[in-house]
């Protein structure tokens, strides 16, 4: 079955960052400037977080702009991007009206959830996790 | 970046509205960061005799070298002259400062000078932008940050460290409030920012550290090693359930809690329930929250649905609370309800003072209006009693404004405040700084009288004292484990981890962290020898600017009231006071018992 990544609980998520750092580590990185997730509070830590990620819609804009076929849908659901064929148009991040395109300044590339589940590994509120594509979120 | 990027110092001249960004791997590399770094700064920054008022005091903040790589590095330094004690300031503070100082590219800032106009500091990565503050100078800390939310960048990756009318008013234990819930809280680092007419300070992050290609797999390894112990520790179960305050009703239990001004050391069984960690959790508790970069989640916030004018209007108000403010308003001050602990935490968090010395400040103050000595001429009218919340909020505001000379003098410290009006007996500082809650035993004192900080988490006597119950000891026993307890931290203050993860970061440990970023040449031994060289480092700077202990004042209630250990003798404490002296090099003068 093909996954993704999905906010199961927001209400659970005490806004560590621990996903935005696993997420960017995979890379090498300490920090979180190369990760496809980001956590904010909802306009005041008071009023909880918001999870921003990939949701992998059906028939994503994302893809559909793209002028140079670099995103294209992948199979069961979500994107795939091909780095080779992306020229930095930054329509992609345009489209998405989640703000789920994060964009990597130093290499001028869109960063994208790719779904491995790394970052779900350090949510230790289950506050986000892995899902099969067919079922909601 | 690489992690060698980060060891930049950023100054910042709040008079010439000038900045230069020096890199410091001299300092970094011998000293680690944080407190480390930041007291080797302050001797370079602050002369002697600086008033800690003007502008010639620096705020310095600092981070370490595990910051933004480790779980539960989450913690900024703080370091001025405190206006509070005339003496060392020294404060930590998590929230999302120390990522975001680090992610922005520094190990330290140094703010020097004084604006001639309200100011407040947008920091992204290399340029500082001064903008002016007029606008939001007398607003209340909340709101000020609500403000600055809106029209600075980088929601969700910076800091927001601001202060409140206390800072500007020069309240000298006004604190500094970071994320809105989180505090620069002692000694005063809020009135500093005042004096230098600074608001807030904005820093975003906006880089990430590169591990070396050749240590990546070291470096994952040792992560998750580290996230594995910190989840699994008791620290997880004891600071994400019920929070700090988890341990108010045991405390209070065993007789090891001031309770009115330390009347007696622990408050009737009613009152402890009902300001206990789990009756806040099940009555008040709405979300828990961490500080970037930690799991454990320990910050506690409370929402509070009041009914403020007929006709139905209701207010939600969120509040944080931790144990240490649920005891300086509710224990110290007699309250007898969860709900107007937070009504009095809201007020002195909005008015930007530390909850602490606010707490043993007004419980003088009362027993003082009790005994006769303060009249309701002194206090403008407010008839100071136990358990009353509306008083107290009042009293709050006019330390603030400070209508009169008395509520001049309660804005300079309980040590200040019982110089003019008398009651030293029952004036509960310790070094300047208003006491913390605890009469658990000889320990906690010594902690406060001798700790660099005079704060009990120096070094952690409280702790001591309650693992100590039952057993024999010698003086030189509890005097040594409080300076090696003390000395440990120092590195612990450096790198910067919270010291809730202490358990986390052994000696081992922290080598291994360190060497897996490209940090090498450290072992236990350096780092302990380290912790030894920033503690003496402290105390030079505290003698240097006048500390002595042969003069440390105590307060004569604490030996009136048992503790868990019995009752204390001061000639003990003074023995003891003689022996650290010896310990750190600094021989007591025998002086006269009192």
């Amino acid at each position: 079955m093909v996954k993704k990544l999905a906010a199961l609980d927001v209400n659970k998520c005490i806004g560590c960052m621990e996903c935005m750092f696993a997420c960017s580590r995979r890379v090498g990185r300490g920090g979180f400037d190369k990760s496809a997730i980001r956590v904010r509070s909802a306009g005041g830590i008071e009023r909880g977080f918001v999870i921003i990620v990939c949701r992998a819609c059906e028939n994503p804009p994302c893809a559909r702009v793209c002028p140079t076929g670099a995103l294209r849908e992948r199979t069961g659901g979500g994107v795939i991007l091909d780095e080779e064929k992306c020229i930095g148009c930054v329509f992609c991040v345009q489209s998405c009206i989640l703000g789920a395109i994060f964009w990597d300044n130093e290499r001028n590339k869109p960063i994208l959830c790719k779904y491995c589940g790394e970052c779900e590994d350090y949510c230790v509120h289950n506050a986000i996790g892995l899902v099969d594509l067919n079922v909601g979120g | 970046m690489k992690a060698e990027d980060t060891k930049r110092v950023l100054s910042i001249d709040l008079t010439k509205k000038d900045i230069h960004i020096v890199e410091r791997r001299d300092l970094f590399d011998e000293y680690l960061g944080g407190s480390g770094v930041a007291i080797k700064l302050l001797e370079e920054e602050c002369k002697p005799g600086t008033d800690p008022l003007h502008a010639s005091n620096p705020i310095i903040f600092a981070v370490g070298p595990l910051t933004a790589l480790y779980p539960s590095a989450s913690k900024t330094v703080a370091m001025f002259k405190s206006p509070l004690t005339g003496n060392l300031g020294e404060s930590h503070c998590g929230g999302r400062s120390a990522m975001a100082i680090k992610l922005a590219g520094y190990g330290a800032i140094v703010i020097k000078g004084s604006s001639d106009l309200p100011v407040y500091l947008a920091v992204q990565g290399d340029a500082v932008h001064f903008r002016d503050a007029s606008s939001i100078w007398g607003v209340e800390a909340h709101t000020a940050g609500r403000i600055l939310r809106e029209v600075e960048k980088g929601a969700g990756i910076r800091t927001i460290i601001r202060i409140g009318r206390a800072g500007e008013k020069l309240v000298r234990y006004a604190c500094a409030v970071c994320e809105t819930y989180r505090h620069f809280g002692r000694l005063g680092l809020g009135a500093v920012m005042g004096s230098k007419k600074l608001k807030a300070i904005v820093i975003s992050a906006d880089k990430s550290i590169e591990i070396p290609e050749a240590t990546r797999r070291e470096y994952k390894k040792v992560y998750d090693e580290l996230h594995d112990v910190v989840v699994k520790t008791d620290a997880m179960e004891k600071y994400h359930d019920l929070g700090t305050s988890g341990k108010i009703y045991d405390l209070n239990k065993i007789g090891g809690m001031a309770y009115k001004n330390l009347e007696s050391a622990s408050a009737p069984e009613e009152i402890a329930r009902e300001l206990s960690g789990e009756n806040f959790a099940e009555k008040l508790l709405s979300r828990r929250v961490s500080c970037s970069h930690c799991p454990i989640g320990c910050v506690h916030l409370a929402s509070l649905r009041e009914l403020y004018e007929p006709g139905y209007y209701f207010k939600t108000t969120t509040i944080p609370y931790d144990n240490e403010p649920i005891w300086a308003t509710g224990f110290m001050l007699g309250l007898r309800s969860a709900e107007d602990c937070l009504r009095l935490i809201d007020i002195i968090d909005k008015s930007g003072m530390d909850v602490m010395s606010t707490g043993v400040l007004l419980a003088w103050a009362t027993e003082a209006f009790e005994k006769g000595l303060l009249t309701t001429e002194q206090t403008n009218g407010l008839a100071l009693k136990w358990g009353d919340v509306q008083v107290y909020a009042e009293a709050i505001q006019k330390i603030v404004e400070m209508p009169t000379e008395f509520y001049q003098n309660l804005a300079k410290g309980v040590e200040h405040a019982s110089r003019v009006y008398g009651g030293q007996d029952y004036a509960l500082a310790f070094g300047g700084n208003e006491m913390p809650e605890y009469h658990t035993g000889l320990a906690c004192y010594l902690n406060n009288l001798t700790g660099a900080r005079h704060s009990h988490l120096d070094s952690a006597g409280y702790d001591l004292d309650q693992k100590l119950m039952g057993k024999e000891f010698s003086l030189e026993e509890v005097v040594s484990a409080l300076v090696q307890e003390e000395e440990w931290r120092q590195i612990l203050a450096s790198l910067v981890v919270c010291f809730f993860a202490r358990k986390v970061y052994t000696a081992d440990r922290i080598v291994k962290a360190l060497n897996a970023v490209g940090i090498e040449n450290w072992t236990a031994e350096r780092l302990e020898d380290l912790g030894r060289v920033i503690h003496r480092a402290k105390m030079d700077f505290k003698f240097r600017e006048g500390f002595s202990l042969a003069k440390l004042r105590i307060p004569k209630r604490i030996f009136e009231v048992p503790t868990p250990h019995g009752f204390l003798k001061e000639a003990e404490m003074r023995k003891a006071i003689a022996i650290y002296g010896r310990m750190i090099g600094r021989e007591v003068p025998v002086m006269e018992q009192r």
